[in-house]
């Protein structure tokens, strides 16, 4: 067993954990944090998206073990921080969750261009979404709600200014 | 599934690695970003005993241009390539190759020393190391060496690395102003490895005469393909049209693609003389390219 200390949404936690614990599973089954999803458990759907400081990582795909010191944000953390509230709106708005599976790491991806790339195009979106897989296959709801949220965003800024 | 039982090592300092491949021999399994190798782990490809995690050894870490070489760390993640200014102006086509690696999530994570390491013949950043002739640094417990990535890559997933030797650094020489730099794919998916790909460079005098040419392809070999044939039929030209159909009709000689998953060995041909004079027409004057 490895001892880690991090911090989870804000919150320091001290654990012992299994070499071959992921994140996703450190999460959901030592922390009772159930947001974050084990879809595919090998890199490639990106259901188990989550913030490993400050940048969205594949939470199957890194050791529980190798992240001490490190500051991790769940979906938990983004949606009480209230960073989202406007694009979880649009979600709903949209319909845009279906069963819900991918949901948390859409979002988490979605927050990465709200961020990073404020005035990024649909095909923009679109390629930053592509490693997040919805098999309801609802992408153009998501896609309308990821745009939606932009272009609220940028008309905001722009009324700031004046 | 799950991973296996496993160990875990984290190194703070190269010293801690030796150690803990002393302690280890052939059981410790170097972890760096770990987007390949804890997939594996997850499909039982590999059954390392004890993951050594060398994150945290700061000599691997940085980027830097000293003495006329731009040093790129091996733990230097796909997404640092991306944004670091010293790489956009003195390795272009490592930050243009960045937006074709993966997804954003695994950009994050992924190192180019791991890249390399792997050896994926289908992978962009070991054909854009030996497009730049790049030059490894590798280290062990029993010293450092430096090789070409132009003969480090041996084969399927295979490299000069012996038993204990990590890539330490990839060192480039800086771009000159007269280099020209281009990396295309063909991908069923956004993110998917290339069926085929090309990192294009060379450079062009005032005159549009190329110099240097070192078109080298991925995804329709074993390794990285550096098109000797290509390259010997571009060296001295002016680049035009004609020197383009001549580069392409060189590059039969250079390819022997394998049959895979997307198609049979003449598609591959097929795909990559499309990617070389996508590549070259880049390079053309304006007036020639409307022409």
């Amino acid at each position: 067993m490895i001892p880690i200390t991090l911090t989870v949404n804000g919150e320091r936690v001290s654990r012992h954990v299994e070499p071959r614990r992921h994140l996703i599973d450190f999460l959901r089954l030592d922390l009772g944090l159930t947001g974050s999803h084990a879809g595919c458990e090998h890199g490639v759907c990106g259901a188990c998206t989550v913030r490993v400081d400050g940048e969205i990582v594949r939470g199957c795909l890194v050791p529980a073990a190798s992240l001490d010191g490190a500051e991790v944000t769940t979906i938990e953390g983004l949606s009480d921080s209230g960073e989202v509230a406007d694009l979880q709106a649009h979600f709903v708005a949209r319909n845009a969750a279906q069963c819900g599976y991918c949901t948390p790491g859409m979002i988490m991806t979605a927050a990465d261009i709200l961020r990073h790339h404020p005035d990024a195009t649909r095909a923009q979106i679109r390629e930053h979404l592509s490693g997040n897989y919805c098999r309801c296959t609802g992408y153009h709801a998501i896609v309308d709600a990821v745009e939606a949220t932009l272009a609220e965003r940028a008309a905001r800024r722009q009324e700031e200014r004046r | 599934m799950k991973w296996p039982a496993i160990g875990y090592v984290r190194a703070r300092s190269l010293d801690d690695l030796w150690e803990a491949q002393r302690t280890h021999g052939a059981a410790a399994q170097v972890l760096a970003g770990g987007q390949t190798l804890l997939a594996t782990l997850a499909f039982r490809l590999s059954e390392p005993g004890v993951l050594v995690d060398i994150t945290r050894i700061p000599e691997l870490r940085g980027v830097a241009l000293r003495d006329g070489v731009l040093r790129i760390g091996a733990l230097t993640r796909h997404a640092e390539l991306g944004r670091d200014p010293l790489i956009a102006r003195h390795a272009p086509l490592i930050a243009a190759a960045v937006p074709y690696i993966a997804h954003p999530a695994i950009r994050n994570r992924g190192t180019i020393g791991g890249s390399l390491a792997y050896a994926d013949p289908a992978a962009e950043l070991p054909a854009c190391a030996v497009a730049l002739d790049a030059t490894l640094h590798l280290l062990s417990a029993r010293g450092e060496r430096r090789v070409k990535a132009e003969g480090f890559f041996t084969g399927l997933l295979s490299t000069l690395l012996e038993p204990g030797e990590i890539i330490a650094a990839v060192e480039l020489p800086p771009a000159s102003p007269a280099q020209r730099s281009a990396i295309l794919e063909v991908s069923r998916r956004s993110g998917d490895y290339a069926m085929a790909g090309i990192a294009a460079v060379l450079e062009l005098d005032a005159a549009g005469q190329v110099a240097s040419p070192r078109l080298t392809f991925f995804g329709v070999g074993d390794r990285p393909v550096l098109a000797t044939r290509a390259n010997a039929a571009l060296a001295g030209r002016v680049l035009d049209a004609a020197a383009i159909a001549a580069a392409a009709e060189a590059l039969e000689g250079d390819l022997d693609p394998p049959a895979d998953l997307h198609g049979p060995p003449e598609m591959k041909r097929h795909l990559a003389r499309v990617l070389l004079r996508r590549a070259l027409a880049q390079f053309l004057p304006a007036r020639e390219k409307a022409a």
